[in-house]
C-alpha cells in the first residue's frame, strides 16, 4: 500500500484548508474530547435549525492531518440532515472505521470514501474518529428510542 | 567503529536491523525483497536484541527450562543457577555490593511501584514531601501521586531550565524538613537530558534525604556505577537494554531492602507460612513473589556480557558523536526545532517539523522505513509546560549509522514537501 492512499488528495486539501473550522473558545475545556496517544484535542458545536434539523457543523480542532480531515468532511456532509440521520450515520462511520461494518459504505457518502484507507491502519482510526465522538457528545439528548420507532 | 569493532559488525550481531518492511503484501509486511530497508531509531521506546541473547533464551527453553527454587531435579537446578548467575551479572554490571540488593521485577515501572508501595506505604506519613523532576516519566510520577492521594502527601517538583537541563540550583531551598525522598530520572525521555545524579545525590543525602534513579534511558547508554552515584534505588528495564520484554531490575541499598515488608504476596518470596500469617523469605526473593520470568533474567545477563565486551564507555563516545552529528544535519531543516540541548545529553532528539502534526511525520518516515516515535512519549506534564502536545522523538543506539541519519533527514525534507504542496 502506498503512502498517498492513506494521505489522498482530498484529506489534504481538507487538512490545509478545512470546512467548518471555527474559533470555539467559548465552549468550556470540559468539552474537549482528547486522543491520549497524542494529545490532540477537539471542540464541536452544533447548530440547530427547524424541525430537528442539523443546521451547522462547527469544530475547533488541534490535530494531524487525519484528524483535520476528517472534522472537515464530517461537517460538509452533516449540514442539513436530521438528527436522528446524523447519529445514524456519526456511529455507523465509527463502526466502519473500527472495521466493524462495511466499508464500501462510505462510497455513499461521497468524499468521505476517502478516509477508506485508514482502516487498515489500526492506530490511526482514533485520529478519524475523533470528531465524530465530539459530534456525538455535542448532540441534544436522543428522543426516547419508543419515540423513534413510532417515526 | 564502536570501540574496536567495525559497525557493520555490530549491525550483523541485530538480525532485525537487516530486514525490509512495506514491501508487497499486506500492511506492516516485513522481509519483503520489495521493501525499504528498516532504519530503526525508536530505541527510547525498546531496543532490538542481538543474537547474543536470542541465542541465550533460546538455549535456555531449549535445555534448561523449570521452575526455579523449588525443583528437586536436574533442569530445576540449572535453571535456578542459570536464574542466580544472572542476577551476580546484573551486580557486577551495577557494580553493586551484593547480589542480595538486586531484585528482578517485570519493568521499570514495576521496580518504581515496589519502591512506592513497599518503602513508601511504610515510611511516609501524611504531610510528608517528596521530591520529583518536571522531566519524569509517568512510571516516576503516578506511583506516587497514587500513594499521595492515599496518604495526603504532597508532591514537588524541580523545574527544568530553558535548554532542558534540571535547574540544581533550585535544589536546596525544595529539599526540605518533609522531603522524604528524590526520585529523579538519570536521562530524560524526551529532552535526552543527562541529570548530574551523583551531585544531586550528594546533596540530598546531605539534608537525609534517599534517592530513587529511573535508570530505564541511562543504563542502556551510560556507564553506570551505583556505588559511584550513591543513590539508594536504581531502576531499569531490560527491553531498553537489548534484552527481552517483561524482565526489569530495581536496585535497592541492603539496608533498606531489610527494612522494607514484601511488595506482592505469593509462592517464593515467604520461608514459611500458616494459615493467619507467613514469614518472609531472604533478599531478594522476599520482594520477588510467584514464578519469575526466569528466560527474561537469562536473556538480560547476556545482553549486559555483550555491552561489557563492547565497553559502555565506547557505547557512550559512539552514540554521542553519532547524536553530534545528527543534530548538527537536523540543524540545516530550517523547519526543525529541536527540545531540549542540555550540555549533557544522550542519544534521543525530541523535535518538530514546522507546523506538521508529529504522527502525520511519523507515518510519512514510516513509508520510507523508518521508525520513529511520535506523541507525547509518556511525559504529558512536560509537554504541556513545555506549550505542546506532541514530539517526533528519534533515538539512537550504537548500532545506528550516519547513512541512517542521512535517511532520516532525507525523509524529513520529503514530508515537509509532501504536507506544504499547494500551501505556498
Amino acid at each position: 500500500m502506498d503512502f498517498t492512499d492513506l494521505y489522498q488528495e482530498i484529506i489534504l486539501d481538507h487538512y490545509r484548508r478545512p470546512r467548518g473550522a471555527a474559533n470555539l473558545s467559548h465552549i468550556p475545556e470540559s468539552k474537549v474530547h482528547e486522543n491520549p496517544a497524542c494529545g490532540d484535542s477537539i471542540k464541536v458545536e452544533v447548530t440547530r435549525g427547524p424541525e430537528g434539523v442539523l443546521k451547522k457543523v462547527r469544530f475547533d480542532a488541534k490535530g494531524c492531518a487525519i484528524s483535520i480531515a476528517s472534522a472537515s468532511l464530517m461537517s460538509g456532509l452533516l449540514a442539513g440532515k436530521s438528527l436522528t440521520e446524523v447519529r445514524r450515520s456519526a456511529r455507523r462511520f465509527i463502526e466502519i472505521m473500527r472495521g466493524e461494518g462495511n466499508p464500501e459504505f462510505l462510497d455513499r457518502w461521497g468524499e468521505l470514501a476517502c478516509l477508506k484507507g485508514i482502516i487498515r491502519y489500526p492506530v490511526r482510526v482514533k485520529c478519524a474518529t475523533l470528531a465524530w465522538h465530539a459530534l456525538l457528545d455535542a448532540l441534544p439528548e436522543e428522543e426516547d428510542p419508543q419515540e423513534r420507532t413510532e417515526a | 567503529m564502536v570501540g574496536r569493532i567495525p559497525l557493520s559488525a555490530i549491525r550483523e550481531e541485530f538480525p532485525i536491523l537487516s530486514v525490509r518492511v512495506h514491501g508487497d503484501g499486506p500492511i506492516g509486511t516485513v522481509e519483503s525483497s520489495t521493501g525499504k530497508p528498516l532504519v530503526y531509531l525508536d530505541n527510547a521506546a525498546t531496543t532490538q536484541k542481538p543474537r547474543h541473547v536470542l541465542e541465550a533464551v533460546y538455549r535456555y527453553y531449549k535445555k534448561y527450562n523449570a521452575n526455579v527454587h523449588r525443583a528437586i531435579h536436574a533442569l530445576g537446578e540449572q535453571a535456578t543457577a542459570q536464574y542466580e548467575s544472572s542476577r551476580l551479572e546484573v551486580r557486577d554490571f551495577l557494580r553493586a555490593v551484593t547480589e542480595r540488593e538486586i531484585v528482578f521485577t517485570r519493568g521499570t515501572t514495576e521496580a518504581i511501584n515496589l519502591v512506592v508501595f513497599s518503602w513508601g506505604r511504610k515510611n511516609l506519613r501524611e504531610g510528608d514531601e517528596i521530591l520529583l523532576t518536571e522531566m519524569e516519566h509517568h512510571s516516576n510520577l503516578v506511583p506516587w501521586q497514587i500513594l499521595a492521594q492515599e496518604k495526603g502527601l504532597e508532591l514537588r517538583f524541580i523545574p527544568i531550565r530553558e535548554d532542558g537541563s534540571l535547574d540544581t540550583d533550585a535544589l536546596p531551598r525544595l529539599i526540605g524538613e518533609r522531603t522524604k525522598l528524590l526520585a529523579v530520572t538519570q536521562m530524560s525521555n524526551v529532552l535526552g537530558t543527562i541529570n548530574d545524579v551523583r551531585s544531586i545525590v550528594s546533596l540530598a543525602h546531605q539534608r537525609g534525604v534517599p534517592v530513587l534513579v529511573d535508570a530505564a534511558q541511562g543504563v542502556p547508554h551510560l556507564p553506570v556505577d551505583v556505588r559511584d552515584l550513591g543513590c539508594d534505588f536504581l531502576a531499569f528495564s531490560g527491553h531498553k537494554i537489548f534484552a527481552p520484554m517483561g524482565i526489569g531490575v530495581l536496585y535497592a541499598r541492603e539496608a533498606l531492602l531489610e527494612e522494607m515488608p514484601p511488595f506482592q504476596g505469593g509462592g517464593e518470596m515467604i520461608r514459611a507460612v500458616w494459615y493467619d500469617r507467613a514469614i518472609w523469605n531472604e533478599l531478594p526473593h522476599k520482594f520477588e513473589a510467584g514464578t519469575p520470568n526466569v528466560g527474561g533474567a537469562v536473556g538480560l545477563a547476556a545482553a549486559l556480557r555483550y555491552l561489557r565486551g563492547l565497553g559502555m564507555e565506547n557505547v557512550r563516545r559512539y552514540e554521542d558523536l553519532l547524536t553530534r552529528y545528527t543534530l548538527r544535519r537536523l540543524g540545516e531543516l530550517r523547519q526543525v526545532v529541536v527540545y531540549g540541548n542540555a550540555a549533557r545529553r544522550g542519544s534521543l532528539i525530541s523535535f518538530n517539523l514546522g507546523d506538521l502534526h508529529p504522527h502525520d511525520v511519523a507515518q510519512y518516515l514510516d513509508a520510507e522505513g523508518i521508525a520513529v516515535r511520535a506523541g507525547h512519549h509518556c511525559a504529558q506534564p512536560l509537554h504541556r509546560k513545555l506549550g505542546l502536545s506532541a514530539t517526533v522523538r528519534a533515538s539512537l543506539s550504537f548500532y545506528n549509522s550516519e547513512e541512517e541519519v542521512d535517511r532520516l533527514v532525507e525523509a524529513l525534507q520529503g514530508a515537509e514537501e509532501f504536507f506544504s504542496r499547494g500551501l505556498h
